[in-house]
């Protein structure tokens, strides 16, 4: 009977854990897939009866949406891509060559806050004349990427064995050879949690795009945002709207979840 | 970066020695692999911290041209009640929004740690409102504190608690949206403590159930200390995202009503951009930036300090 009730009280906390992000979620779904009337019903419907389509459709017809996703793509891709480019090599060097107080840097770039990079960078593009252009987001989408690309490439390159390069280079190989052919294929399940996260933070980013995005240059999340102080309460339309944009990034969680787990304890900070 | 100083092996010739391997000249050829990181950091990172500093020593409107006034904006803002008071909320959101994930996801991650049906479905769901876009969920949860229509009110009603007034009343809206930050934040802390776990050995425990202990004295003695190492990481962690925290604020209330949840870093984005006040904001950012630098200093030194005694 003791054992019983111990094990109830068990799974009890297990659903106590989970219910908020259950209840939140599955609330997302709920006024995404509902009409109007349902949505400012009281009390609230909670199973979409029939469930509707047409706030999905309006997000597309409406809102330029297709735009947005799309400026999404390219600063997230953009960032990502030069991110892995350049974070790569420099977390090798980094690591081999023992460059402690460089590795320091990276992590207090980690640990300050991105909205203070932002009014010195603002100041900047507006003087080049690149304020609200594609180009600006992606540099500036460069502060995420590239620190957290580095620091983990440093923890994977660091566990990759000496010898194996060095018995490269006896045979002839160049450092570069080394570490092209040797160093980086063993290090290649950081390059993708390195990839992934850097993906993750870029997407979700949200302060960039509302100072440096331009009407045509907006990413996703500041593009809703926007669409929030314009619309009065339009619920369903709204809810599509931010289930769409987190929906990518929900989907790389669920397939990339061991990596995701490994990454973050490898010592990732989340970026804000 | 193709240059190297070993000679080709040709025929027959012998490796060189162990310590030749070892010879100085590998070192400055690792750092042309960082060069174009370098590059790339100290124009989007170091530029903007130096350019701050600059910047917070001048009275500059965004249009205009900066005047040199010293140490003026610092002086300025301890006069600013708006200030003072940002700081307040920005204390008051930070020690709730890392007590409590700490103690929720210490208790996810005991919980985690078992074996039970379902486990890996059941650990993708609670980490998912982790990496789950902030804006998008803000958003959502703006919907759900309506004070009228808003399911968390109706939930509530069927319990029996009367209606809240959530982020609408000065007097609720930091401890709501430390809530939103709760739900946000506290699988990371899950999976740094379940880090932890992980690495536990399993002999204390075999021998302190033969010699009676229960399940508490377990956790508080063997489970607890072995485990403090991580948790100080987790609260260094929380600490300073607490303190970072903007997205979901400045979405769901933008500061308000009033400035009841005006922190530092929403006070920080309107000197800047709604007020246009670079020089000011860029004060705020150096303040900032040394309260960020002097916590982490300061966690990390008590973790190295605090060998848990059991």
């Amino acid at each position: 009977m003791r054992r019983l009730l111990k094990k109830a009280g068990f799974y009890l906390s297990v659903l106590v854990l989970v219910s908020p992000a259950i209840l939140v979620f599955l609330w997302m779904l709920s006024l995404s897939f509902k009409n109007e009337l349902d949505n400012t019903a009281f009390p609230p419907v909670f199973i979409p009866n029939p469930p509707v389509l047409s706030n999905y459709l309006d997000v597309f017809a409406k809102n330029n949406f297709a735009l947005y996703l799309w400026n999404s793509v390219l600063v997230t891709g953009g960032a990502v891509l030069i991110g892995l480019l350049v974070g790569v090599p420099a977390g090798y060097g980094i690591a081999r060559g023992k460059a402690a107080k460089f590795a320091i840097l990276i992590l207090i770039a980690r640990m300050t806050p991105a909205l203070s990079y932002l009014i010195p960078l603002f100041l900047l593009f507006q003087m080049i004349g690149l304020v609200g252009s594609i180009t600006a987001l992606v540099i500036t989408h460069l502060v995420i990427t590239i620190p957290i690309i580095v620091w983990i490439m440093i923890g994977y390159f660091e566990n990759v064995p000496l010898e194996l390069e060095q018995a490269a280079r006896i045979d002839g190989a160049t450092t570069w050879q080394a570490f092209r052919y040797v160093a980086l294929p063993l290090a290649k399940p950081g390059i993708v949690i390195g990839g992934i996260l850097a993906f993750i933070f870029s997407w979700n980013n949200f302060i960039f795009s509302v100072v440096l995005g331009g009407k045509n240059s907006r990413t996703l999340p500041s593009a809703v945002y926007n669409s929030l102080t314009f619309e009065q309460i339009s619920w369903g339309p709204l809810a599509a709207a931010a289930l769409l944009v987190t929906l990518p990034v929900l989907l790389v969680t669920v397939v990339a979840q061991r990596q995701i787990v490994a990454g973050l304890s490898a010592g990732g900070l989340k970026d804000g | 970066m193709t240059a190297t100083t070993l000679p080709p092996v040709v025929g027959a010739e012998p490796a060189p020695p162990a310590s030749a391997r070892h010879s100085v000249d590998f070192t400055p050829r690792y750092w042309l692999f960082a060069a174009p990181a370098v590059v790339v950091i100290a124009a989007v990172i170091v530029f903007p911290w130096i350019f701050t500093l600059y910047m917070s020593g001048h009275d500059w409107k965004i249009g205009g041209g900066p005047e040199f006034v010293g140490l003026q904006n610092y002086a300025e803002l301890f006069r600013d009640s708006r200030f003072l008071e940002s700081m307040g909320h920005t204390l008051y959101f930070t020690v709730l929004a890392v007590v409590l994930p700490i103690l929720f996801g210490t208790a996810a991650a005991l919980v985690f740690h078992r074996d039970f049906p379902l486990r890996g479905l059941l650990r993708t769901i609670f980490v998912m409102p982790m990496m789950a876009t902030p804006v998008a969920i803000a958003l959502v949860w703006t919907m759900m504190f309506h004070p009228q229509l808003g399911v968390l009110n109706y939930l509530l009603s069927l319990v029996g608690i009367g209606p809240q007034e959530w982020v609408y009343a000065p007097g609720t809206v930091i401890p709501t949206l430390v809530m939103v930050e709760v739900w946000h934040w506290t699988p990371l802390v899950m999976l740094i403590v379940l880090g932890g776990l992980a690495g536990l050995p399993s002999e204390p425990y075999e021998s302190a159930r033969i010699d009676g202990a229960s399940d508490w004295q377990m956790f508080r003695h063997i489970t607890l200390p072995l485990v403090w190492p991580f948790i100080m990481v987790a609260v260094v962690i929380r600490t300073i995202d607490a303190l970072k925290a903007f997205d979901t604020i400045f979405v769901i209330t933008q500061g308000g009503p009033g400035t009841a949840s005006e922190t530092l870093n929403i006070f920080l984005y309107l000197q800047a951009f709604q007020f246009y006040k670079i020089g000011y904001a860029s004060a705020v950012v150096v303040i900032f930036f040394a309260i960020v630098i002097l916590l982490s200093l300061l966690l990390l030194y008590a973790r190295q300090k605090s060998k848990w005694n059991a």
